[in-house]
């Protein structure tokens, strides 16, 4: 772990979150008491109603419209499953291009913000120009804006900057993360400032230390900023929503309120578009899960 | 999560410190970093004002005219708007539906995701298995989510009435029956969003020093008075910050509301941004939409406030208890030194 020197904060928190419990309960042993198998019990209960939905899901659209319009619903068809939900909506929609729109917009939206909230938290951190705390203070007061405030304006300048039904006025107003700087600014004030100034005594510029020393030591917190900033973006409704009115600039979201409209009662279509929807999340979930929880875990209010 | 929870105040402290001791050398050192300093910080300001700053004012100044999508109307109305939002009888509707709407939900989505948080953990095996599930529906778009509850609250073919009717009960019609959209949605949102909070609280639950707990086993304590005199007292920072977020978020609903039941039926769960979104984008009055935002807007900053001072209080409040403890202590230690000697 990088983290582990540079952030004794992050390094109490939560690298020790996923395996501490492990060693402990395996060195009490399991005491299978009846309290254990109750909580067992509930949790099972729990989990089985939380993935029930997805399950449930994932069953319709692996059967054919008829089944799954059927008057006595069962988990297994009496037709038996096919994959020809997928196929036509592969085939006859549009979701290949939302999903692309959503991609494009999405990593865009999470390099541009994660490159501004850097450079400026970096500064609101060790850099003293005049203007600063004003600054700061306009900045993380501006969190409380809820951005559903600004549609209209937005709109409106969306409009006069003839933007509406671009990929840029779909990404720009979602580049200001101003909960992005406070987090990393409150992570860059935890680096030791002696590692910089021996860079800077030696002749290294601001910017030269900024990406030898700075971001390096950065990498875990950026990763989880990015992340959070990735999801936000790829499920973002309203704003995308009101800026595209062409089918082929939507984003997947956007998309699928509008195809739920027109397949109307295609159950099983329908499914099969949600299902591909929800696959490069949960994908990008299984191989990052522990960032993401630890980035969770050590950024808070990131995720809203 | 420690850092998170109980983190605000430390980390404010030592910035304003350092904050401070700049400002002392400034005197000396004048602001070196001038240049560097906004360099750094101008393409953020760029975008920061394009795009934030400029919507506020604008969105203000709009509030205080009749304008409309086209533009027309573009003349200034005093306080016209507001007044007519205070009268109008849909925006206080949207606003009750949104408080209720909050109220109803931010209760589950802090008491369910303790609850699974503390099961969890417990130990038992399966871990991954447990977080997957109640975490990975926060990662879905809430059309995913919409299309999916959708199908499952459908009241012919849906998965809940062929429960419900499996087991006896009658078949409700849920997103359409104005008495029930409402939980339908509540319910909905909980699945969703449940996780997040659900990964906060086990975090900090992972924080609490295992040595606590065993010293409490010494003294002969239970599983049950070890969670109500060790767990719960440990988590109260961490609920203050899951409840105040989760608030505010509750009161932005939207997205899964529009995407399932349009605000219907009869306007039952219609939120306050939807009336905003609808007053602008199909009544096309974006003055009028303006005003609604921002008395919207106050409302979000006075709760804010509210809380803020709330979690103040509250911090005093646990101040005054550990210090109580403190001198507890103190007293049974000079007690039983009394004894001794």
């Amino acid at each position: 772990m990088s983290t582990a020197t540079i952030d004794p904060q992050s390094l109490q928190t939560s690298t020790p979150t996923t395996t501490v419990r492990v060693r402990t309960t395996k060195r009490h042993g399991p005491k299978w008491g009846p309290a254990r198998i109750g909580a067992l019990v509930v949790l099972i209960v729990l989990a089985v109603s939380w993935l029930l939905p997805i399950l449930w899901a994932i069953d319709t659209s692996l059967k054919s419209e008829t089944d799954a319009a059927a008057a006595q619903q069962s988990w297994i068809p009496a037709g038996g499953f096919t994959i020809d939900a997928y196929v036509k909506v592969l085939t006859q929609g549009q979701i290949p291009v939302w999903i692309w729109n959503s991609l494009f917009t999405s990593v865009v939206v999470t390099l541009v913000t994660v490159i501004l909230s850097t450079l400026a938290a970096y500064a609101f951190s060790r850099l003293d120009f005049s203007g600063r705390k004003w600054l700061y203070a306009a900045i993380i007061g501006s969190i409380m804006v809820p951005p559903q405030v600004l549609i209209i304006p937005l709109f409106y300048e969306m409009l006069a900057m003839n933007l509406v039904d671009t990929y840029l006025g779909i990404i720009l107003p979602q580049v200001i993360a101003p909960a992005m700087v406070f987090i990393l600014k409150q992570f860059f004030d935890q680096i030791p400032v002696e590692l910089e100034e021996a860079a800077r005594v030696d002749g290294a510029g601001r910017l030269r230390v900024f990406f030898t020393i700075v971001l390096p030591l950065s990498r875990p917190i950026l990763a989880a900023v990015a992340i959070f900033v990735f999801i936000g973006a790829w499920n973002n409704f309203l704003w995308p929503f009101l800026v595209t009115n062409q089918a082929n600039l939507m984003t997947l979201p956007v998309g699928l309120q509008t195809v739920k409209s027109a397949f109307g009662i295609q159950y099983a279509q329908n499914m099969a578009t949600a299902m591909l929807a929800a696959a490069p999340l949960i994908i990008v979930f299984l191989f990052f899960q522990r960032q993401i929880i630890k980035g969770i875990a050590t950024t808070g209010f990131g995720g809203q | 999560m420690a850092s998170a929870t109980a983190g605000p105040t430390p980390h404010a402290v030592s910035a304003g410190e350092r904050d401070a001791s700049r400002a002392r050398g400034r005197t000396v050192k004048r602001r070196r970093d001038n240049r560097a300093g906004w360099a750094f910080v101008a393409p953020f300001v760029v975008f920061f004002v394009a795009f934030l700053v400029v919507p506020i004012v604008w969105g203000l100044y709009l509030s205080f005219t009749a304008t409309s999508l086209t533009g027309a109307g573009n003349h200034l109305v005093g306080f016209a708007n507001y007044f007519e939002a205070f009268g109008d009888a849909d925006m206080w509707r949207s606003m009750g539906n949104t408080v209720w709407f909050t109220v109803l939900s931010t209760i589950p989505l802090v008491v369910v995701a303790l609850a699974m948080a503390l099961l969890v953990n417990t130990g038992l095996p399966g871990q991954w298995l447990w977080r997957l599930s109640f975490f990975m529906p926060y990662l879905l778009a809430s059309t995913v989510v919409s299309q999916i509850f959708l199908w499952l609250f459908n009241p012919q073919l849906g998965l809940f009435n062929h429960l419900l009717t499996s087991i006896g009960l009658p078949p409700s019609n849920w997103l359409n029956d104005q008495d029930i959209a409402m939980y339908a949605v509540v319910g909905t949102t909980v699945w969703w969003t449940v996780g997040f909070n659900f990964l906060l609280y086990l975090a900090a639950l992972q924080n609490i020093p295992e040595s606590q707990y065993e010293a409490a086993s010494l003294d002969g304590a239970g599983t049950w008075r070890k969670l109500w005199s060790i767990t719960l007292p440990q988590l109260r920072g961490t609920t203050g910050l899951i409840v105040v977020l989760q608030i505010l978020a509750s009161l932005k609903v939207f997205d899964q509301i529009y995407q399932m039941t349009t605000g219907g039926p009869n306007g039952s769960t219609r939120p306050i941004v939807e009336y905003i979104f609808e007053s602008g984008f199909t009544g096309y009055r974006f003055g009028y939409s303006s005003a609604i935002s921002y008395i919207f807007f106050a409302m979000i900053v006075i709760i804010s406030i509210a809380q803020f001072t709330a979690g103040r209080r509250g911090d005093a409040i646990a101040r005054a208890d550990r210090a109580d403890a403190r001198r507890r202590r103190a007293a049974v230690r000079a007690a039983t030194k009394g004894q001794a000697a």
